[in-house]
């Protein structure tokens, strides 16, 4: 199958409103989560990556009224804003747009919402974005839990394989919301300190919010090193909904039928971008599916440290951010890491270097007993 | 490679039929819950698990035993799902538990994908899922992506289609999709199999 390049992106988050900004702040190993006050919780504070609303609507002006649009969408806009800025040239008719989300503007459902009940659909939220830029084709929307960003990387490959397009803007976006975290406050599943990803100490999640944005094409183009999606699969576990399978059978499978795409071995990877939630089972799950494969010694991360777990952003985000430490050669530090945690060894990254970086394996798991690999590639200066 | 539309089920106003051919109905108007249940002990299904599901996943339930029902289905069989309204109904629910007790049991099925989740648990289905949500069902974009699915990712079937539930109303459209079976996998075939159950009531 052809193969999808990765052009230009941009990301939203509380490190701020550009890419540059995000790999500033994970270049220097910035914390992104912190604690706020939050009133729904029975201690009233949450660890938690949150984008600061004022600071949003400083550059949200820009480019649009804000009250006329709900704080995912702003991200949301922003993000495709800058995608589309850096590319003048860019037909915007011609060009698909995807959009992952897992509760998209969940936070309507409340009563004291200024906005429309409709905007708690989804396909309104995807409206919204095909409106404010005059995209003509429906846009697609995936939602499949925390699997959904990149997810919707391997929908783009797919759909343009289908011949539906050439090119798409792919946008991922979640908030941190009441809904969300009492949902997995009820689950004793939040972190009550910053996140620690394979760590001994772990003790949960932690939330966090952004959007992320991605121009991709089945077009090599010419003359500048670019990444490339050249494996990708999805693999339920049918183990259990809400928890991943004690063997890492639905990760495994994914991660092998991901190889199956390529012509390169499980050897050749250089670096994993984990989906390393830090709860006890999921680390525990994926330790063990990478031992199973023999990718133990390979370089590995998870950012959940810097932004927390964004939901159905996150396989995007760390998608994004895996192609720019490819193209930099960059390994960046899995934040928060102390003593190993997981039965299993790895070779978590425990201090920035230097490394060349020419194939790398991006992970996610999520609710439903879902599973996603992708393999992309770095391709130097070609034709 | 031409695949086929091997089989295909449809629930709607208290009716499932398999193939066109009805395979249980229930008179009279009634709570969705008890079409369910009625279904559930119908179909004769003995799985315990289904009475703790929400309603998005039970008619996922009853719609994958019907097609399902004396046919081998490989374990790497695909599911490409979609619908309107997510998990709509159950974040409703969560919003109002907000208030009071939240159950981390509801909680968990508000997000459309657990269907899927659902159906792989129970048939050993390790393969292929993907929940799009569109406005209306949008049989080019399902066989778009399930045709790719099928040919370039190596998987020998896959159930894709349309499984809706919005206030009372409720609205599943699943076929089986492999090598065997006389109708063509296409657009066409299956935005007339979709339509089937609404000329039927208009005539």
């Amino acid at each position: 199958m052809k193969d999808l390049y990765l052009l230009d992106d941009a990301i939203v988050s509380p490190f701020g409103i550009s890419t540059e900004e995000n790999l500033e702040a994970v270049s220097r190993n910035i914390p992104g989560l912190k604690l706020h006050k939050y009133k729904s919780l029975p201690k009233g504070e949450l660890y938690a990556g949150i984008i600061e609303t004022d600071l949003l609507r400083e550059a949200f002006i820009k480019i649009g009224a804000p009250e006329k649009f709900t704080k995912l969408e702003q991200m949301m806009l922003l993000a495709v804003h800058k995608v589309i800025a850096a590319n003048p040239g860019l037909n915007i008719t011609d060009t698909a747009l995807i959009i992952s989300t897992t509760k998209g503007n969940i936070d309507v459902l409340r009563e004291s919402s200024p906005f429309p009940k409709n905007r708690i659909y989804l396909t309104e939220l995807a409206k919204v974005i095909k409106n404010f830029f005059g995209f003509t084709t429906e846009p697609v929307v995936v939602s499949n839990a925390c699997v959904s960003g990149g997810l919707a990387l391997a929908v783009a490959k797919r759909l343009m394989k289908a011949g539906k397009f050439e090119q798409a803007i792919v946008v991922g976006g979640d908030l941190v919301s009441d809904f969300v975290v009492s949902g997995f406050n009820s689950f004793l599943a939040i972190s009550d300190e910053p996140c620690k990803p394979f760590s001994a100490d772990r003790k949960g999640i932690s939330l966090g919010e952004a959007a992320v944005a991605v121009l991709v094409t089945n077009k090599r183009p010419a003359g500048v090193p670019v990444i490339s999606l050249i494996g990708e699969a999805s693999a339920n576990d049918a183990n259990h909904i809400s928890g991943p399978s004690r063997t890492g059978e639905g990760l495994v499978r994914s991660m092998e039928n991901a190889f199956k795409q390529t012509e390169i071995s499980v050897q050749e990877i250089d670096y994993i971008s984990a989906h390393g939630t830090a709860t006890l089972f999921n680390d525990e799950m994926e330790a063990i599916a990478f031992n199973r494969l023999g990718l133990n010694e390979v370089p590995l991360n998870s950012f959940k440290g810097y932004y927390g777990h964004t939901l159905g952003a996150s396989a995007l985000l760390e998608s994004i951010l895996t192609k720019h430490s490819m193209l930099q050669n960059r390994l960046f530090t899995s934040l928060n890491y102390s003593a190993h945690g997981v039965s299993k060894p790895l070779h978590i990254i425990n201090e920035n270097r230097k490394s060349a970086l020419n194939y790398a394996l991006k992970t996610a798991s999520g609710f439903g007993g879902c599973n996603l690999a992708l393999i992309f590639k770095k391709e130097e200066n070609g034709i | 490679m031409a695949f086929k539309i091997t089989a295909f089920v449809h629930i709607k106003d208290q009716r499932i039929f398999l193939d066109k051919q009805e395979v249980f109905s229930l008179e009279g108007s009634r709570e969705l819950n008890d079409f369910l249940k009625e279904a559930y002990t119908a179909l004769d299904i003995s799985y315990p698990k289904f009475h703790k599901m929400d309603g998005l996943s039970k008619l996922g339930i009853l719609a994958s035993e019907v097609l399902f029902k004396n046919r081998h289905i490989p374990s790497d069989t695909g599911l490409v799902f979609s619908n309107a309204s997510s998990s709509l109904e159950t974040d409703k629910a969560h919003q109002i538990a907000m208030q009071g007790i939240i159950s981390p049991a509801t909680f968990v099925y508000t997000l459309p994908n657990i269907v899927m989740g659902e159906i792989s648990i129970k048939h050993k289905l390790q393969s292929e899922n993907v929940f799009f949500i569109s406005e209306n069902f949008n049989p080019a974009l399902i066989v778009d992506y399930t045709g790719v699915l099928l040919e370039n990712s190596g998987i020998p079937a896959a159930v894709c289609g349309w499984i809706e539930w919005k206030n009372a109303e409720y609205d599943v459209f699943l076929c089986l999709v492999s090598r065997e079976g006389d109708l063509v996998f296409s657009a066409e075939q299956l935005e007339e199999l979709y339509y089937f159950e609404n000329e039927r009531s208009a005539n």
